[in-house]
């Protein structure tokens, strides 16, 4: 049984709920027989993928449907092995070079030269090129940027390159000038809603509330992966659904709330130990760092009540958190974050006595 | 029995050469602008009097240093040195005497020692057949800038040693990541970005030759966005007019789209925010921007555009806010998160402004 995300995602570009002049102008490249490099871009939960998949299916039909896993085994100029899983169809192929962390260099040298050198096979497709994306584009080092420039010239005949990402900015000035930049924007409250209604009205399973399709959605931050799948747990919780249900949060996001209020109760070496071992409990387990930190200015931002003790919270969440991006052992990070923000709660309450 | 049987491969012959000239012609279709319309001699480049001058002249008297060019993307660096060496050579040599690498190849130390000294010792005549060549080959090391340190090191004697077979011929961005003995060892251009006057003669000439209907303004405000990259504007004006199709007129905000730039009501929303100390306000249009899906890099640039022109900031606010904008462009090239870095910027900014 398939998660009503997967289950319920538009497979060709008619059927897309929102971003209809996007759709539009996609559609019409696709039959345009000729077909650029793109750089698809939008924040999670936006739809990126699914336009890539519906793309896929207008260039090529449902063969790329049709897909297969494979392990490929590449090898680095130190003779160490590296494994990937490469997701193929006919048309098309799927990478992750990311995941093999700083030698996706010879991913993508290796790979690509080596499908561009084949041409299409079949005779009977409708297209002379295949396609490779590339996901989480965002996180290649310059090195495999710098490999792809030439590449995407030279092979242009033979090969087009799909590259998903959440923001352009760490994507080099080379790659972007020869992409056709496809902004996919977040989905919404209201083009949530609507998609909500329409999935339960395809399971089935009774009405449901506007009022709660309207806080489903707003508590999804315009993420409509996220909102599905809240609303399917909310179905397992409680059904049929109610005007007033409780929606479920994630248990680490409870978590982190006790860690605010333990900032805010007091602030003391003796405190900062306590949090410590909190912060201990949620990095085991595996919650991403940044994510913690990120959460944890949120929740401290929306507790108090003092503009300027916003303001500053939001700087120091920012200061910490390139930190953290950038050095090695989160616990350090996340630590000063919690003792710098304990430092001006004080002060200011201190400057508030006098 | 026997005619049959020689007469069949005639008969497939001309049909197999018509389909291969079909499939030929649609290659040609399908091949992108900017290599449709790469400059194939030196009188082709429009632009970078200097440099070609000096080129051409040097052509002359047989004797070519070796060189370096340096730029910014899209300036027509690799276009002149491929133009040079088809001048030199003609269209049938230039297989046998250029070898060209990019960052795309494997191009560490041991391909140095390798590939590029067996090449630059292997020793050519003088003339073959009624082309007149010269008596040494070229080497096009692209995108140097990416080669490790000690691979350019490799190269510096082999350079001297070979100086009377090969002409080598480097690329890069950045002549700073150029070694220095490498950088005091060649002739040195320097590819300014284009003139408004070139780009457009450029365009223009492709909107004449592909059929594209665009008006004078749409070219102008493609001129302006692509920043003196012509290859980023012959991109930008091939995505647009695949998008309209071949019958409607490509108009300004087609091109603002395509760019991905951000919409100017945006920009004025954030700027607004400036005067505001208020953090919810800010907190709100910050959400909101990262949720479209829009490039931090970009809005940042585009914001650094207006603080340029705005009159209600002081010179000494103005140099503060630019000092803000350093901090978080550098954290956004390291990957810090999009939305604390803009509320970062955002509540600094406004403590300045305001």
């Amino acid at each position: 049984m398939a998660l009503w995300v997967d289950k319920h995602r538009p497979n060709n570009l008619d059927k897309l709920d929102y971003h209809a002049d996007l759709s539009a102008h996609l559609k019409k490249l696709c039959a345009s027989g000729d077909f650029p490099h793109m750089l698809v871009f939008g924040p999670p939960g936006s739809g990126k993928k699914t336009r890539v998949v519906a793309i896929l299916r207008e260039l090529f039909g449902a063969g790329s449907e049709k897909i297969k896993i494979d392990q490929r085994i590449f090898e680095t100029p130190s003779k160490r092995k590296l494994e990937l899983n490469i997701v193929s169809s006919n048309y098309h192929l799927e990478v992750n070079p990311s995941d093999v962390g700083n030698y996706d260099r010879v991913v993508i040298q290796d790979l690509l030269k080596e499908v561009a050198q084949t041409q299409q096979v079949d005779a009977s497709a409708q297209k002379r090129f295949k396609v490779v994306v590339i996901h989480e584009a965002d996180l290649l080092t310059r090195d495999a940027q710098a490999g792809l420039r030439r590449t995407m010239e030279k092979y242009m005949g033979n090969l087009r390159i799909i590259m998903c990402c959440n923001t352009t900015s760490k994507i080099i000035g080379p790659i972007q000038s020869r992409c056709l930049l496809v902004r996919v924007g977040a989905p919404t409250v209201p083009e949530i809603c609507k998609v909500l209604q329409k999935v339960v009205k395809k399971e089935h399973c009774g009405p449901l509330p506007e009022s709660l399709a309207l806080r489903l959605a707003e508590d999804s931050g315009r993420n409509l992966r996220r909102a599905i799948l809240m609303l399917e747990t909310a179905k397992v919780q409680c059904h049929p659904f109610k005007d007033n249900q409780e929606i479920p949060r994630m248990d680490w996001e409870d978590f982190v709330r006790q860690v605010m209020h333990q900032i805010l109760k007091a602030q003391n070496p003796e405190s900062l130990q306590h949090v410590r071992g909190m912060l201990y409990e949620l990095l085991n387990h595996c919650i991403d760092a940044a994510t913690i930190l990120k959460t944890l200015a949120k929740e401290l931002i929306e507790r108090v009540e003092s503009n300027e003790l916003k303001m500053r919270f939001a700087q120091e969440a920012a200061f910490y958190e390139h930190r953290l991006r950038m050095g090695q052992k989160a616990i350090f990070h996340l630590e000063a974050f919690v003792a710098k923000i304990m430092s001006v709660y004080k002060r200011h309450q201190m400057s508030m006595d006098h | 029995m026997s005619s049959s049987f020689f007469y069949r491969p005639r008969a497939g012959g001309p049909a197999s050469a018509a389909a291969a000239a079909a499939s030929n012609a649609a290659a040609a279709a399908n091949k992108p602008w900017i290599e449709k319309y790469r400059p194939k001699t030196m009188d082709d480049i429009s632009s970078q009097e200097q440099a070609v001058a000096v080129l051409k002249k040097t052509m002359e008297s047989q004797n070519l240093p070796h060189l370096l060019f340096y730029g910014p993307p899209g300036t027509g660096k690799t276009s002149t040195i491929l133009a040079l060496a088809r001048d030199i050579y003609g269209p049938e040599m230039i297989g046998s005497r250029v070898l060209e690498l990019n960052a795309s190849d494997e191009r560490g130390i041991s391909v140095i020692r390798e590939k590029v000294k067996n090449f630059a010792r292997s020793t050519v005549s003088h003339n073959i057949g009624s082309q007149n060549c010269p008596p040494y080959k070229i080497i096009i090391l692209d995108e140097a800038d990416s080669m490790t340190a000690d691979a350019q090191s490799a190269l510096r004697r082999t350079m001297e040693t070979c100086s009377k077979l090969t002409r080598f011929c480097l690329i890069c961005n950045y002549v700073t990541r150029i070694i220095e003995p490498l950088a005091s060892r060649c002739a040195k251009f320097r590819f300014k970005p284009l003139e408004e006057k070139h780009s457009k003669d450029r365009l223009e000439l492709i909107c004449r030759e592909e059929d594209v209907k665009i008006s004078p303004e749409a070219i102008l405000s493609l001129i302006r966005i692509s920043e003196g990259d012509l290859r980023k504007a012959i991109m930008y004006l091939q995505s647009a007019s695949r998008l309209m199709g071949k019958d409607a007129e490509i108009g300004v905000d087609v091109i603002a789209d395509i760019a991905g730039t951000v919409p100017e009501d945006v920009i004025d929303g954030l700027e607004a925010c400036w005067r505001t100390r208020d953090y919810k306000k800010i907190s709100n249009e910050v959400s909101n921007v990262v949720a479209d899906g829009h490039s931090a890099s970009k809005i940042l640039s585009q914001l650094h555009m207006r603080l340029l022109r705005t009159e209600t900031l002081s010179s000494i606010q103005k140099a503060q806010v630019a000092e803000v904008f350093g901090d978080v462009d550098k954290a956004l090239s390291d990957g810090a998160d999009e939305q604390l870095q803009l509320l970062n910027m955002m509540t600094r900014v406004s403590t300045i402004a305001a």
